[in-house]
């Protein structure tokens, strides 16, 4: 039975400096990780001969436009179905270098997953075959998800952040 | 001129290099194909442009995307139970799963305790809506390769399970089914009365549509090592439910991570070998039969007691509550105005979809709405084996291999 926290010390012990804010909302083991390490480490868990994390659930991205510096967080789950043992890997990027290495090179599932998240975020994976819209029309000159764009009308006014209580 | 001169050029056609004694000849041109958007056999808006060499696949591109509806969008504007609505038109064949996990995922973010009843009706109404996703897609297999019987028998019954839901609910597509913290309504005897019905009437039908599929030889002929799927290809391309277990993994989130007292039911997750089309047709068929099981032991096990949670934030009080009593009423008031904060946290929860495993990722920043909503589509994520699955084969396997694999429109594209 793996635990949560001896995984995350393995980790800390393997990447050091690369995986900080470890976490556990709900049971589920989250943590952060450096752009650069995001590859090798889902590569670790996946070869790990005990932990066997070799299946990627999802991939996909937030905006938090009032964190300058880390605006955007591409969030991954994976999962071992031997252990049955979730994990939440965090990688947040700034606005100016929206650049993270694509999760293709391990995952085939990874491609449309990428593809999605860049057509509503505009996070550019490197290394990706083929990174085009997806959901979204080809000539769309803006990122749906981002939080500037508001779902309705702006001069709405029974819509507005207070009635959602922000 | 030997085949190594040959050289495929921008457009795909194979043809010989130009020389300085003449222009291009065209030895084999492969044709392009536009299998959708609105081809009957896609069942479903989505579009297959494939390379095809004669009647062979070379290889194919999706365009998806046609009923893209935002719903992620939306979501962020929404009070929670305004978003049920949202989630029944993802995967339309089995809307009730959806709405049930959504509601399950919120629960799990404010942390209320259902009762077992209510978990007991859930589970009832899941595993309904999972045969009728599997009679949809097991009986349009059937017609895809060229039988209609199978799929008309089957819809009789699925109008009886149509008819339950209209029952619990009152509708019989887009169920909205279930409330935060509960069920909006108890079992009536008259829905007992159905559901009792059905577990009589139904095996019978069931039986004779696998008589008429299982060992039929022109069925097989056409379904049997058609699109195959290794299960390590299945596994990196994020197949779930029972696409993935025709591969032979028998990962079911129903029995990993139990959720709605799942783990009171006996029930075998039935797996296939070579994963391919006529094992994903009978891992389908085979749990139609322990959805039947679970509904029959959840009936016998129905424990007495509320169908909802004591969550007054979060539940609508009875109407006459609301016309005598004050408190009632303020939190009438305050529900249907969507004005209660949810807590800040951050929450994945999985179910069992009718094609694999259903996630909603929800992160809560203290507001009324989430601040962001993300939906794991298991069509979605399966669909882009499709080129790979069908590479080789022709036009007429690809269109079964697509209908086995059961994608539906509404959840590919969300």
């Amino acid at each position: 039975m793996l635990t949560n926290q001896a995984v995350a010390e393995d980790l800390i012990k393997q990447f050091g400096a690369a995986v900080y804010d470890f976490d556990e909302p709900f049971g589920l083991l989250t943590l952060s990780a450096s752009r650069e390490q995001i590859v090798p480490i889902l590569l670790y868990l996946k070869d790990h001969k005990t932990y066997q994390i070799n299946f990627l659930t999802d991939i996909t991205g937030v905006h938090y436009p009032d964190e300058p510096g880390r605006e955007f967080c591409v969030v991954y789950h994976a999962h071992s179905m031997v252990e049955n043992f979730r994990v939440r890997i965090k990688v947040f990027l700034a606005e100016a270098d929206l650049h993270i290495p694509s999760m293709t090179v391990l995952y085939a599932s990874a491609n449309w997953m990428e593809r999605e998240t860049f057509d509503f975020f505009g996070i550019q994976f490197d290394g990706h075959p083929n990174l085009t819209r997806i959901l979204n029309m080809e000539e769309m000159d803006y990122f749906p998800m981002r939080k500037q764009y508001p779902l309705e009308d702006g001069t709405r006014e029974d819509k507005i952040d207070a009635l959602f209580g922000r | 001129m030997t085949t190594e001169d040959l050289s495929i050029d921008a457009v795909g056609a194979r043809n010989t290099p130009a020389t300085p004694e003449g222009p291009i000849q065209y030895v084999n041109e492969l044709t392009t194909l536009n299998l959708g958007p609105t081809h009957p056999a896609t069942h479903g808006i989505f579009q297959n442009i494939l390379q095809m060499d004669g009647e062979k696949i070379v290889s194919g591109e999706q365009t998806i995307g046609y009923i893209h509806r935002a719903f992620e969008k939306i979501a962020e504007r929404r009070p929670f139970y305004q978003i049920t609505t949202l989630t029944d038109r993802m995967n339309y064949c089995s809307s009730p799963i959806n709405n049930l996990g959504w509601m399950m995922t919120v629960e799990k973010l404010l942390g209320v305790q259902t009762p077992k009843r209510a978990d007991y009706i859930r589970v009832i109404m899941m595993e309904l809506a999972r045969i009728s996703d599997h009679l949809i897609c097991n009986g349009i297999l059937g017609v895809d390769t060229g039988a209609f019987t199978g799929f008309l028998y089957l819809f009789e019954e699925r109008e009886n399970i149509y008819e339950i839901y209209e029952e619990m609910c009152g509708a019989r597509l887009t169920t909205n089914m279930g409330r935060i913290g509960g069920m909006e309504r108890d079992l009536s005897a008259e829905a007992i009365r159905k559901i009792r019905k059905f577990l009589k009437d139904f095996p019978p039908v069931m039986k004779e549509f696998e008589k008429l599929f299982n060992r039929n030889r022109i069925f097989m002929d056409r379904v049997v090592d058609v699109g195959p799927i290794t299960a390590e290809r299945a596994l990196s391309y994020g197949f779930t439910g029972p696409n993935l277990r025709a591969a032979g993994v028998d990962y079911d989130v129903r029995a990993m991570n139990p959720y709605s007292s799942y783990e009171d039911f006996e029930f075998e997750i039935p797996v296939g070998e070579n994963g391919d089309t006529y094992d994903r047709f009978m891992v389908r068929n085979e749990e139609i039969w322990q959805s039947l099981r679970i509904v029959e032991q959840a009936l016998d096990k129905l424990p007495d007691g509320p169908y909802y949670a004591d969550a007054p934030e979060y539940y609508l009080p009875p109407k006459q509550e609301v016309y005598k009593n004050m408190e009632a009423l303020i939190y009438h008031f305050k529900i249907v105005m969507g004005e209660i904060d949810a807590p800040v946290g951050e929450v994945y929860h999985a179910v069992e979809g009718g094609n694999g495993e259903l996630g909603f990722y929800l992160i809560s920043d203290g507001g009324r709405a989430p601040y962001r909503l993300h939906f794991r589509r298991p069509s979605f994520i399966y669909y882009q084996a499709f080129p790979e699955m069908c590479k080789g084969t022709t036009l007429s396997d690809a269109i079964v291999i697509m209908s086995s694999l059961n994608v539906i429109a509404g959840e590919l594209d969300a």
